[in-house]
């Protein structure tokens, strides 16, 4: 049971602004697109599993496509040639969306710094919160997972019209209208 | 039985007022309120992460319709099978030969159909 937030209460009815109902909504309902790669990969599926359960967290129903997805988890080394991949998953999904970088490969390339290897996906798309680790073990990701969690809950609702959030796009070349 | 007036029905059509009243009250609420944000790859087709070719439109095989189909009339001639089951001792020998005469135009077009071959799906030209 989640905590309520801080509001007026009185006899059958309860009143608090609408950022905290609304965050407090969305932080406990991240569903996860899981862009699952690599050994990170199994380590969240690890994370899925009864023992480290996602779920208890909300994120009980991982999609795999972006439309219907909150959080983008890339887990794993990421090739040069799945950057472009990884970006329209990214574009198709719908606002409000965040991306949590799994692992050292997701994060900086991790111990491959080679020619085909794209060092972070932060270079392609803007990331919220990054895991470190190589793999990062199921309690890691669980702490990822929680600070996304704090992320969404502090957010403002008319993020996605601020100039912060259209500059960060822009800097990535994502053009939208 | 007790006597309906066309007047006690008045509260369906208020019923489907209110469905259809609230439909659109939450749609164009909700397109006139909410945030659009637009762009040229967001609003493509998902096709896992690449670019989508061409559209979905495939051939599909006529047989699939042809089931449907037959499915949608057999399921009417049960359907009528129903009242006559209700009333079968009040319809008497000449609603029994009716229902017959039924039946038997239902199962020449049933045995035209099995002789055209369209429930054989081994074959591979339908």
């Amino acid at each position: 049971m989640v905590e309520a937030p801080d509001g007026h209460e009185g006899p059958g009815f309860f009143a608090t602004s609408l950022d905290a109902v609304i965050g407090l909504a969305r932080s406990n309902s991240l569903w996860p697109l899981p862009f699952a790669t690599s050994c990170c990969g199994i380590e969240f599926m690890a994370t899925m599993g009864a023992h480290y359960d996602i779920s208890r967290f909300g994120s009980e129903r991982p999609s795999f496509s972006p439309r219907q997805a909150d959080l983008l988890m890339v887990m794993g080394t990421i090739a040069k040639k799945m950057a472009p991949v990884v970006k329209q998953v990214y574009l198709q999904m719908a606002e409000p969306r965040w991306v949590m970088a799994v692992g050292a490969c997701a994060s900086s390339g991790g111990i491959f710094d080679t020619y085909s290897v794209l060092q972070g996906i932060d270079r392609v798309i803007p990331v919220d919160v990054y895991v470190p680790g190589c793999p990062p073990r199921p309690e890691q990701i669980l702490d990822g997972l929680i600070e996304v969690r704090r992320i969404a809950r502090t957010e403002s609702l008319r993020r996605r019209d601020s100039e912060e959030y259209k500059a960060l796009l822009q800097s990535y070349q994502i053009d939208v209208y | 039985m007790k006597q309906h007036l066309p007047a006690d029905y008045l509260p369906i059509l208020v019923q489907i007022a209110a469905a259809i009243g609230f439909i659109i009250f939450a749609m164009t609420v909700t397109h006139l309120l909410g945030p659009k944000i637009k762009g040229a790859q967001k609003n493509d087709p998902f096709e896992c992460g690449i670019e989508s070719q061409g559209d979905a439109r495939t051939p599909i095989s006529v047989r699939y319709f042809l089931i449907a189909i037959l499915f949608v009339l057999f399921d009417v001639e049960i359907i009528f099978m129903y009242p006559w089951a209700v009333n079968f001792m009040k319809l008497g020998w000449f609603g029994f030969y009716e229902m017959i005469v039924f039946v038997a135009l239902l199962m020449a077009g049933f045995y035209y159909i099995i002789k055209k071959g369209v429930l054989d799906w081994e074959r591979l030209d339908s």
